[in-house]
């Protein structure tokens, strides 16, 4: 049996980890619902460009053309993923989950696979797996600004026109509900337009031409896949640090109601035990 | 009356949708006014005011840039940012102006230089959808 004095320290130090997981818990559902009304209210955009994309794709005129961004290659020499990662731990196994799906995908690659990380979890699971880093962006701020992800977009505009790598992927943890968090690998570039129906297949004023309007067009598309994917992460990451919080203070509580049983339980033993050498001691006394 | 459905969204979020009758805005090659039945269109925007003729009256709006696409089911405008009039600071839109300005004077050649100009223009065209509707309201009463 432990000693009554060991087992209160450890008591005291688990409430104290059970304070600071309430506390961390507190915060991320604060933030949450913003962070998650802005991921949400940026879907809508998403969804448009990529049906303009789809539309353009189809055109005639841009057929004849060569546009780097849509350009499939035929050989692929080099992938590059953009893996964006959150900057702190303590959020569950989102981090674990992505790093888990993005190993499997470079471990199925027979072409050496670049990353350009985001965050400080994703630096260090490239680190650990000895994967070939291009860039690494951290220290994004819980509400990101489309300014802040420009230079990740361009980093990989520049790569891939300038045909260091001949695809790039998007991973990230998609937010699907507070309890869920699915981690995502998508294709980013070339970029691939959706399939549209026969019906909207019609001609298309252009103004100015296809071609400037396919310049600007491809180019934001990027980055806005790039922003939501960080926008998507960080709502992500508050959902699954109040989730993953909740449940470590709950554990604590658990692990504290123990303890303290096993606390009363050698503390009524050494009283008992007094008690016997008393009763003992009075006894041969009397004898 | 004759409608067609025009959504506008930004990477923010998704800032009007709604069947209207009419909207005038700015492109590139400059201003232009759908309708319903408009040929299928895909243009640039230039920063500047949006005018919507709906069921509810008329809305005023500033944006700065983006891509229209006129289809034959609906319009879809992907903005930059975009705003409506009631929104619209105008101190707020007048200090920027201002700000950018003073950018321009001093150095014209700084690589600010260019972030200046766009934000010059945008707070113009802020400033110009508000006095627009202040117009509006005089003629009115």
């Amino acid at each position: 049996m432990a000693s009554t004095q060991i087992l209160r320290r450890r008591i005291r130090s688990v409430e104290g980890t059970a304070k600071i997981c309430r506390a961390m818990e507190m915060i991320a559902t604060a933030k949450r619902k913003r962070t998650q009304n802005q991921a949400l209210a940026g879907r809508p955009y998403n969804e448009k460009i990529s049906q303009v994309i789809a539309d353009m794709a189809i055109h005639p005129k841009l057929e004849g053309e060569v546009y780097p961004l849509l350009e499939a290659r035929k050989e692929i020499r080099r992938i590059a993923i953009i893996y964006v990662a959150t900057d702190r731990g303590l959020c569950g196994g989102l981090n674990a989950n992505l790093s888990r799906l993005v190993a499997k995908f470079i471990l199925e690659q027979d072409v050496p696979v670049t990353l350009i990380t985001v965050g400080r979890k994703g630096r260090s699971f490239a680190r650990h797996s000895e994967v070939d880093i291009r860039a690494e962006f951290s220290g994004m701020s819980d509400r990101p600004a489309l300014f802040d992800t420009l230079p990740i977009s361009r980093v990989v505009i520049d790569d891939f026109i300038s045909e260091t790598v001949d695809k790039v992927y998007l991973a990230y943890p998609r937010f699907v509900n507070t309890a869920v968090q699915q981690p995502v690998l998508e294709a980013l570039l070339p970029v691939e337009p959706p399939e549209v129906p026969v019906t909207q297949r019609g001609g298309f004023i252009w103004e100015p031409g296809p071609r400037d309007i396919a310049d600007q067009l491809l180019p934001r598309y990027v980055e806005m896949e790039v922003y939501h994917a960080v926008l998507e992460l960080v709502a992500s990451e508050q959902s699954a640090r109040m989730v993953a919080m909740r449940n470590a203070g709950d554990s604590a509580k658990d692990v504290i109601q123990d303890l303290v049983l096993t606390l009363n339980k050698a503390r009524q033993e050494t009283v008992t035990k007094e008690i016997c050498d008393i009763c003992g001691g009075v006894e041969s006394l009397e004898s | 009356m004759e409608t067609f459905r025009f959504e506008i969204v930004t990477a923010e979020a998704s800032v009007f949708t709604d069947d209207v009758q009419e909207v005038i805005l700015w492109g590139t090659e400059g201003q232009m006014t759908i309708l319903p039945k408009h040929a299928s269109l895909m243009t640039m925007l230039a920063p500047g005011d949006i005018y919507i003729k709906g069921k509810e009256g008329e809305q005023y709006l500033a944006e700065s840039g983006g891509f229209l696409e006129v289809r034959s089911d609906k319009v879809i405008l992907l903005a930059d940012a975009c705003e409506r009039v009631e929104d619209i600071d105008e101190d707020r839109a007048e200090a920027a102006k201002k700000r950018a300005e003073e950018t321009l004077k001093a150095s014209p050649a700084h690589p600010d230089a260019v972030i200046a100009e766009a934000a010059l223009r945008r707070s113009l065209a802020r400033l110009k959808v508000v006095e627009k509707r202040r117009y509006k309201k005089k003629a009115a009463s």
